[in-house]
């Protein structure tokens, strides 16, 4: 079994409004040197299978297709062996 | 006159698939259904509509996952065969997400959930969907949504104004397209869109909501009257 730990980030090029939101709270909190806050999602899950090709492709059609919409957004993950904990098996 | 059939797609989070099918069906006096989003058929239906709501409470982005339903197998090769679909709101947010409609929505400028009515302008008035529009100079429809900042790069704006893509155009009571009348941060006020053929339509404005004259603006009905004078005309 594999582990994916994805991370899918929004381009530079679209505005972030959460980002800008979260920035203001810094600047009242007196954080004057935060710049670009950018808010990105991360996404944790496991793969049943022990074929890493196999886990790879299917971790970047889960990206592709759904996870990441790729007009604004682009993925990068890494991918390790894992045993799942007993409360993962449950 | 030959009038069209309407199917109303139910996703598990839809709220407005009611409100669509009772103005269809009560104040319209037209056949429509109701077609769960599991099911695979169409059901012969002319037009089928994805109405407002937040399908699947909204999760990962707005639409993404209703976007892999059963029933939009079905609706995706409808539209490329020239079906008539109209997304609204998040029916709008769906179809960009499958790639029935170019662009992206992102979250209002202004990070609030923005429930008011607002002028439209029909900047297409040549479509299915907006002929019967053509004595009107504004519309005003309700808009209710937390992600309707329209958003599409440069060659995709391009794209859709060279091809009269862009239908409707947040404006002032005037009819002047100005920023203070944009209430998302939509790219060049961008309210609805259609696509390339001309027979699928995603706008965010709620026409459903203002097409029933006891709530005091019938504007919004003009769609749907618009459907049914020119699909089979």
């Amino acid at each position: 079994m594999f582990k994916a730990k994805v991370l899918i980030k929004r381009r530079k090029t679209i505005l972030d409004p959460q980002g800008k939101a979260v920035e203001i709270g810094a600047k009242h909190l007196g954080l004057t040197n935060i710049k670009n806050t950018r808010i990105d999602k991360y996404i944790e899950f496991n793969i049943d299978t022990n074929n890493k090709k196999a886990a790879e492709d299917e971790v970047n059609d889960y990206c592709k297709k759904l996870l990441a919409n790729p007009i604004m957004e682009d993925y990068e993950f890494t991918l390790s062996e894992w045993t799942p904990s007993e409360e993962e098996v449950k | 006159m030959k009038k069209p059939k309407f199917g109303v797609v139910v996703f598990p989070g839809s709220n407005c698939d009611h409100d669509t099918y009772y103005v269809l069906r009560k104040i319209l006096d037209l056949d429509v259904i109701f077609l769960w989003h599991k099911q695979s058929s169409l059901e012969d239906c002319d037009v089928i509509i994805l109405p407002g709501g937040f399908s699947y409470g909204d999760y990962l982005r707005t639409g993404a996952i209703a976007r892999f339903s059963p029933i939009m197998n079905e609706i995706i090769s409808f539209a490329n065969n020239g079906g008539y679909v109209l997304g609204i709101c998040n029916g709008f947010q769906i179809l960009l997400e499958a790639g029935l409609l170019p662009g992206v929505m992102i979250r209002n400028e202004s990070l609030n959930f923005v429930c008011k009515d607002i002028y439209l302008k029909t900047v297409n008035k040549k479509t299915v969907f907006t002929k019967s529009i053509n004595g009107k100079n504004v519309m005003k429809v309700p808009i209710a949504h937390g992600e309707g900042n329209y958003f599409a790069d440069e060659n995709t704006l391009k794209e859709l104004e060279d091809n009269n893509q862009i239908v409707f155009r947040y404006s002032e009571r005037d009819g002047s397209i100005t920023s203070s009348s944009n209430p998302n941060g939509s790219v060049k006020n961008i309210a609805g869109i259609i696509n390339k053929a001309g027979n699928v339509l995603g706008m965010m404005p709620h026409p459903e909501r203002s097409s029933d004259s006891v709530l005091g603006k019938t504007d919004g009905s003009l769609i749907f009257k618009s459907l049914v004078n020119n699909i089979f005309n």
